[in-house]
């Protein structure tokens, strides 16, 4: 039990003692260099910010987030649903291949004007769908990559059970793509954070941190602007450690 | 009405690339009786593995035909009238030593109580009962091993395919395998087709060695092997019996065609 504490904390100092080490570097910089805010507000500046505005930074935040998690999850269900159907009808599979292979180069935030006036510059669903397409891509290949994981061994196994198709889909094909799904779901997680985010900076509501950055930021404010940046690395750091849980979850006995 | 376990008739199998066509088999009959162990041996690409997956019906022949237990193969497949062991063991990594030792029963809509019988009664035959609820990743090759050998028993089937299974197991489990092997086959009076690189393992557990060589794949000679073989008998004792070296040496003949000289003073096999 100690030895597992003790090599944790060897894990976890070092990185820490750096960020403590950079803090306290920045902040020294800032005073004896006398960095314009501008250009750098010191650290203590932002963390006086950061708990002046603690209320409008989570609200800001749980919005943002709130996006994300909805596109996250919508841009999942058809990721998973439409690699389904690729993996086990292959004429669907060659149909779609260069289509997401299109998506996938599209710098998808640049949707983001088109779609606030398509669906009103009041409504949120633009920035969900901007979430949606861009978590659709990663989800999709990762499961589709993960559904053809079948070992040989396996697949000849389960002929001479004479097992039928659907049999062999439940027990062998998608449990043997879960770690996968799971894999494209830790990479979609912070892209849907970054497109929910920047997707903000293009118009719409004034509601969430993306806004509220072009907003601190056209008026002055440099260390409320990065008080918001803060908030955003936690939404991020959140949505990448809850679905990397969730992989090391998913491939827990899987052979290494 | 056939009492045959196997009955392979006049089977080729040519596969047909796209530069040249390969004949892994050609004019292969044999036939297996109910209870007997049976061993394909041979060098790399002599067909034995080919044979063993048509005669599992996990491949056609090109030509001939193969009857398991009296009926067509793919029929045989279907009714699951046999089991099946590789030289990968083939687990789910996602599903305990039982779960996966449960797997043809599942498949096959066996209930939850025979199941869960059934699989106690294999996991105690392969020796694995401290890890029923272990998953393959927790286990050394060997026992992976025996959990697809218990797995392949699991519907009591009357004749056993096993592809190489000990293959990849170092010498000691490998030995410790095959006495393990013979005691269950027995126990099970089950017919065995086993697929092995390995002379001296193709003797041990053998009624029958079928010696095949390549290009084309061919049956060469089949060499009949006489242990002093019964349950009791202390395994260590047989690997070092006389009649075991004999049966070795002529195995080891029929596979390298030695001049007759030295097979004249070969020593007596019955």
């Amino acid at each position: 039990m100690r030895a597992v504490m003790s090599t944790t904390l060897h894990r976890v100092l070092p990185p820490v003692a750096l960020l403590v080490a950079l803090l306290a570097i920045w902040q020294i910089a800032t005073e004896v260099g006398q960095i314009p805010a501008f250009l750098l507000p010191s650290p203590f500046a932002i963390v006086d910010e950061l708990v002046t505005f603690l209320p409008a930074i989570s609200s800001a935040t749980l919005v943002t987030g709130g996006n994300a998690l909805v596109g996250l999850i919508a841009g999942a269900i058809l990721g998973i649903l439409v690699a389904l159907i690729a993996a086990f009808v292959r004429l669907i599979d060659s149909l779609l291949a260069p289509l997401v292979a299109a998506i996938a180069v599209v710098p998808i935030v640049a949707l983001a004007p088109i779609l606030y006036s398509m669906f009103g510059a009041n409504s949120e669903l633009s920035r969900q769908i901007i979430a949606a397409i861009a978590v659709f891509v990663p989800v999709f290949t990762n499961t589709l990559r993960g559904l053809g994981q079948v070992l040989p061994v396996q697949r000849d196994l389960m002929r001479a059970y004479a097992a039928s198709p659907f049999q062999i889909a439940r027990t062998v094909t998608i449990p043997a793509a879960l770690p996968f799904v799971f894999t494209g779901l830790r990479i979609a997680s912070s892209l849907a954070v970054i497109s929910a985010l920047i997707a903000e900076y293009f118009g719409g509501p004034r509601t969430g941190i993306g806004s509220f950055i072009t907003t601190a930021a056209s008026g002055s404010n440099y260390s409320r602007a990065w008080a918001y940046v803060v908030g955003a690395i936690a939404l991020g750091l959140l949505f990448y450690g809850i679905t990397l849980a969730l992989e090391t979850f998913a491939s827990r006995h899987r052979r290494r | 009405m056939s009492t045959f376990a196997v009955e392979v008739t006049g089977v080729s199998r040519v596969f047909q690339g796209k530069k040249s066509t390969v004949t892994a088999l050609d004019g292969i009959d044999l036939t297996i009786e109910a209870g007997e162990f049976v061993s394909l041996i041979g060098p790399s690409g002599c067909g034995k593995s080919t044979l063993l997956r048509l005669i599992a019906d996990l491949d056609q022949p090109t030509a001939g035909d193969i009857q398991v237990f009296g009926t067509p193969a793919a029929k045989a497949r279907a009714a699951q009238k046999y089991g099946i062991a590789f030289q990968q063991a083939g687990l789910l990594p996602w599903r305990t030593v039982a779960g996966n030792i449960a797997l043809p029963l599942e498949l096959h809509g066996v209930d939850k109580t025979a199941r869960r019988a059934r699989v106690a009664e294999l996991i105690d035959l392969v020796g694995l009962g401290d890890f029923a609820t272990s998953y393959p990743d927790q286990l050394s090759g060997g026992m992976q091993q025996r959990v697809a050998i218990a797995r392949s028993l699991a519907e009591k089937p009357e004749l056993l395919l096993m592809d190489e299974p000990f293959g990849a197991l170092d010498e000691m489990t490998r030995e410790r395998m095959q006495a393990e092997l013979l005691r269950i086959a027995a126990e099970s009076g089950a017919a065995v087709v086993f697929v092995t690189h390995s002379i001296p393992e193709a003797v041990f557990l053998s009624d029958r060695v079928v010696v095949m060589s390549p290009r084309p794949g061919r049956i060469t000679g089949i060499v009949p092997v006489k242990l002093a073989r019964d349950l009791t008998s202390d395994a260590d004792a047989l690997r070092e019996d006389t009649a075991f070296f004999a049966a070795v040496t002529a195995v080891r003949e029929e596979l390298h065609g030695v001049p007759t000289v030295e097979r004249a003073r070969g020593v007596d096999l019955r």
